[in-house]
């Protein structure tokens, strides 16, 4: 349904290059959710707007190729873009407020955006009403300013904006970063819903335990790469790369007696990326060829890559 | 005896323009106490008032209503000239290291300052206590350090700095307000690891806001958890993970990710968190409340004491 193959992202800056994503390949099934786990700076989110075409002008696809439901995205024109863009492929983001304009209420904004992919007036509210309702939001709210709302509320008419086309594929970038954990819980089990209708859910975050509860798969990035993609039962009792494992041992348990372990060092500067494996300068087990040469995503055992030279195949 | 103590601490801010004026009561008749070397974990919904005691307690606010006292001394109402000598005891790590640095200041000039300014020392000396105290703090070679500006360093490494200028006056009390929220998970936990090894050095009194009780539990020996700008709970660390009596506290450990495994009895809330513009009558959880009654509509619900130490704000559990 979606595949990405060996994608190269750069940002150029006065500062320097930035390899933002480098080599990047998978797959996404439909009605799956996959999660991208990472830290801060690790790719994530340029991968989403590469993915969406909505990258800034100073980015450079350099390479690789994007297929969702076999078109060509990276070929498409602008024009061809913006069809797409909402009907077949869609964007939830951190924080919303960044997309809604705070001086027209939620409702008109709606109806514009369905207008746009060719929708009537009509239809278009009418649709608009039922995609609100169907996350929760009361046709009173619809009515009203975006200032007016929660930050959750926010959110879910975020989440109704996307899945009101019926794309194949939902990217949710940080959906519940800015929110409490009471109302995060209540937007996770919504992509849910929208997860069991079918629709395929890239959901961004950096909360491993979160990816854990909640995902499918998950895809492990660090400093623009692909350490280890597996199913999440996999990920859990057979992390292979140390980075995972790392991060793994990082989530604090509730009931537990122990602080949690913490990876030493901190993330690469992707202007100027560690030489060999992008991680070895934070990994316990980095030897002279860690330190030279590049380690290839290799599939250990069937659906399970890994990234990492100390991990041989099967 | 306990070196901070607030009691029934209310703290308002008036909002809006000089015509349409409104007051939210972000912080409503809290008490907690502090005791020397303890560590205190405060938690609750996002807006719930957490920061807002935080500043309280060290005076960075004064309280609209209730005392303020450290270590024996009311410094509710001390004049700031009076409160200065006692500032150098009392710190604060904020969430944002960025917006805590002076982003013009070189971390030399921004850790050498505090120490001119509360204690008596040339330069040169304060200069050599700066070096001290980052390399306690992991940046080393401490030299290089002193000179770079916060924008040349990273989020965690900035956060190591915020540290070492709370800590170089060894502080009696320390405010670490979200301290990790703002890092990556890889680097949050040696980052509790730094605040927790000065608090036991300096035998500090902690108190640890955070929303991530997780977090919290394995660290505090005390948490309470705030609504609304309420307290509602409080109680020893691992009886409030183990057996939470508030409802909102169940819901609160419910929605953790992987919280399963806890066998806590899962409680979902309805709707969204109240306006502490215009709070609910009664109990403030009531409109969300699975277990509301009557009465929980009607009347506010006193903190009562269920067993010594274990409190909860709810009429669930008062016997009539
Ligand atoms: N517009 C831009 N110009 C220059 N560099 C950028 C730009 N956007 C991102 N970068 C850089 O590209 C790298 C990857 O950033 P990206 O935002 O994709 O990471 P992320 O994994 O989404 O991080 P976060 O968890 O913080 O959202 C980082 O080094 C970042 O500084
Ligand atoms: N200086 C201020 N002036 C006006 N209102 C304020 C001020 N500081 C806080 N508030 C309000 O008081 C309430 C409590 O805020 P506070 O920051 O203490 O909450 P919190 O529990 O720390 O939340 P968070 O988890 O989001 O940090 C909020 O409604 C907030 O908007
Ligand atoms: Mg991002
Ligand atoms: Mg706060």
């Amino acid at each position: 349904m979606l595949i990405v193959e060996d994608l190269y992202v750069k940002y150029y800056t006065r500062r320097g290059t930035v390899s933002a994503v480098s080599g990047v390949s998978f797959t996404m099934q439909k009605g799956e959710m996959l999660a991208v786990v990472g830290e801060s700076g690790s790719g994530k989110s340029t991968l989403a707007l590469t993915i969406m075409r909505l990258l800034p002008r100073n980015a450079v696809v350099e390479r690789g190729r994007i297929l969702l439901d076999g078109i060509d995205v990276l070929k498409l024109s602008e024009d061809e873009m913006r069809r797409i863009r909402g009907s077949k492929v869609s964007m939830v983001l951190q924080d919303p407020f960044t997309t809604l304009d705070p001086l027209r209420r939620v409702i008109d904004q709606f109806i514009e955006f369905l207008m746009e992919h060719g929708l009537d007036r009509r239809s278009a509210e009418k649709l608009a009403l039922e995609a609100l309702e169907s996350v929760g939001i009361p046709k009173t709210l619809a009515y009203s300013y975006p200032h007016q709302l929660s930050g959750g509320q926010k959110q879910r008419v975020a989440i109704a904006m996307a899945i009101a086309l019926k794309p194949s594929l939902v990217i949710a970038d940080e959906p519940t970063t800015a929110l409490d954990v009471v109302v995060q819980k209540q937007i996770m089990d919504l992509i849910d819903t929208i997860k069991r209708g079918g629709t395929s859910v890239m959901l961004i975050t950096h909360d491993i335990a979160l990816a854990i509860e909640r995902a499918d798969r998950i895809m492990v990035m660090y400093g623009g790469e692909v350490m280890e993609i597996a199913d999440k039962g996999t990920i859990m009792s057979r992390p292979l790369h140390p980075y995972t494992q790392g991060l793994l041992a990082s989530i604090p348990r509730l009931g537990s007696d122990k602080i949690p372990e913490s990876i030493p060092g901190y993330p690469p500067d992707l202007r100027n990326p560690p030489k060999g494996c992008v991680f070895h300068p934070r990994c316990p087990y980095a030897d002279e060829r860690c330190r030279s040469i590049k380690p290839q995503l290799i599939e250990v055992e069937k659906g399970h890559w890994v990234k990492c030279h100390r991990v041989v195949k099967a | 005896m306990s070196l901070v103590k607030l009691d029934n601490v209310v703290m308002e801010f008036e909002l809006g323009t000089f015509l349409s004026k409104t007051r939210i009561r972000a912080v409503d008749r809290v008490s907690i106490d502090i005791g020397r070397g303890e560590i205190y974990g405060l938690v609750g919904e996002s807006g719930s008032g957490k920061s807002t005691l935080g500043r309280v307690s060290l005076r960075l606010y004064k309280p609209t209503k209730g005392r303020v006292i450290f270590d024996g001394i009311d410094i509710t109402d001390l004049p700031e000239g009076k409160l200065r000598k006692l500032r150098k005891r009392m710190q604060l790590i904020p969430q944002d290291p960025f917006s805590s640095i002076n982003p013009l200041q070189t971390i030399g000039e921004a850790l050498i300052e505090p120490l001119l300014v509360h204690v008596d020392i040339s330069r040169e000396e304060a200069i050599e206590k700066a070096k001290e105290i980052l390399e306690e703090v992991g940046l080393t070679p401490a030299e290089e350090f002193l000179t770079r500006k916060p924008h040349q360093l990273s989020g965690g490494q900035l956060q190591r700095v915020a540290i070492a200028r709370a800590m170089l006056l060894k502080p009696d009390y320390i405010v670490a307000d979200e301290p990790t929220s703002n890092l990556d998970a890889s680097i949050r936990a040696s980052i509790v690891k730094l605040i927790l090894e000065f608090q036991r050095r300096f035998n500090q009194a902690l108190l640890f806001i955070s929303h991530d009780i997780a977090l919290v539990s394995l660290i505090a020996s005390r948490i309470g958890v705030m609504y609304l700008g309420q307290l509602v709970e409080e109680g020893p660390a691992k009886s409030i993970i183990r057996e939470p009596l508030h409802p909102y506290t169940k819901a609160l450990i419910s929605a953790i990710p992987l919280s399963e495994e806890l066998g806590v009895e899962r409680v979902v809330l309805k709707g969204e968190i109240g306006n502490i513009a215009n709070p609910p009558k009664g109990c403030r959880l009531h409109p969300r409340c699975p277990f509301a009654m009557d009465i929980c509509r009607r009347e506010e619900p006193p903190m009562i004491e269920v067993t010594p130490g274990r409190k909860v704000k709810c009429w669930l559990y008062v016997k009539r």
